[in-house]
């Protein structure tokens, strides 16, 4: 670590280890992990083999499934649950690995907003197709 | 961000050999981590071989023979010598263990020495643990309850009660599980590690106990308890055999069940 390590020494060990203390948060972030990891399961296996069973479908035949409320549902259900595991993901990596208080912020910024317009991007396509 | 490569003045270096004293037949050779605070030089890998014949079972016996009769210099922590004390953690043959409770004969090859990873070092293989230990007094191990104890008598427990803290009292606090999690290397300042979480569901756990729900506000935190992703490296590397991982499982469980 670069900075100056000897001004940091000069706090005690347990005002050190209490830092800014508990910032009672946390728990949502990881429930909501937990959630979407096991929703994901059921959902992308679902995605696959509809994939496989359309595999050298007509192109009406495909629109004409896409436009069932049946299959419009778990799709965009699957499209939110991907794309907030996936933030919610990245945002552990950055955290754990980005100590920069000046990269961090930006980073988790950059990878929430990306997460945002993707996941945007594809719920819109999805509902252009089957509404 | 992550450093991949020690610092230019933490590069280990090729040290001396001890050779064995002619005649020996069970030769062992054991490397070490030597590092000294007072010579401005970089760590070195000293090695020291041992005529296993005349030598205890345990890799600490390996130790206290070296600092008796081959290198007075060498500095490490020991007491007990029967796995109680928590002093001689270290890690050996790649893993975090005892090396009181650590067979010579259980490694193959050199038995390669070096302190509990990640620590600042104090010199050879004692680690600098004062941050673990404030981390330690941090989460309060010690009973806290408002209801004053029975005039007559001491606070009592069911069996059951007291059954829920086995696989708890028995931490000794050596901290081989939290230098090697990997979560605690990055994030140690901040996130407590395997041994403190364990140490603070011991008192969650404890039906004598008042304060459960301020621990579990204490512990609620990104980084304090979430920097947990369940590597059990924690378990794996435990000398005790106890299981921090499922401790901290069960508090980020009391967690989620106090909200609905």
């Amino acid at each position: 670590m670069s900075g100056t390590p000897h001004i940091d020494m000069l706090r005690s060990p347990l005002g050190r280890a209490r830092g800014l203390g508990s910032a009672r948060a946390g728990s949502h972030h990881w429930w909501a992990q937990r959630l979407t990891a096991v929703a994901l399961v059921p959902l992308t296996l679902w995605f696959i083999f509809s994939v496989i069973h359309l595999s050298g479908a007509s192109h009406d035949r495909v629109i004409d499934w896409l436009s069932s409320p049946w299959t419009l549902a778990p799709m965009l259900a699957l499209i939110v649950a991907t794309f907030h595991h996936l933030q919610l993901g990245l945002q552990v990596v950055i955290e754990d690995y980005v100590h920069d208080e000046r990269f961090k912020m930006p980073s988790i910024m950059l990878i929430k907003g990306l997460s945002v317009i993707l996941a945007l991007v594809c719920i819109v396509s999805v509902l252009k197709i089957g509404l | 961000m992550v450093e991949f490569n020690l610092p230019l003045n933490s590069r280990v270096g090729q040290g001396q050999t001890f050779k064995a004293p002619a005649g020996a037949k069970r030769v062992r050779e054991f490397k070490i981590y030597r590092w000294s605070p007072d010579d401005g030089k970089n760590p070195r890998t000293d090695t020291y071989e041992i005529d296993l014949d005349a030598c205890g079972p345990m890799v600490l016996d390996a130790l206290i023979k070296i600092k008796n009769e081959i290198d007075p210099t060498l500095t490490f922590r020991r007491s007990c010598r029967e796995g109680i004390c928590g002093s001689c953690a270290m890690n050996i043959d790649g893993g975090n263990t005892l090396a009181c409770l650590k067979p010579i004969e259980d490694v193959k090859g050199a038995v390669k020495i070096s302190p509990l990873p990640h620590m600042p070092v104090v010199k050879d293989l004692i680690p600098d643990l004062s941050q673990a230990y404030a981390q330690y007094r941090s989460v309060k191990p010690w009973m806290q309850a408002d209801t004053p104890a029975p005039p007559d008598g001491e606070r009592l427990q069911s069996k059951e009660e007291r059954a829920k803290l086995d696989g708890m009292w028995e931490c000794i606090l050596c901290f081989c599980c939290s230098t090697s999690c990997p979560s605690y290397w990055w994030n140690g300042d901040r996130y407590l590690g395997p041994a403190v979480l364990l140490a603070a569901y011991r008192w969650i756990a404890d039906s004598r106990d008042e304060e459960t729900g301020q621990r579990l506000d204490e512990l609620e935190d990104p980084f304090k308890l979430y920097r947990c992703h369940t590597i059990m490296n924690c378990t794996n590397t435990c000398p005790k055999g106890l299981n921090p991982a499922k401790a901290i499982g069960a508090i980020k469980q009391l967690i989620v069940e106090r909200q609905g």
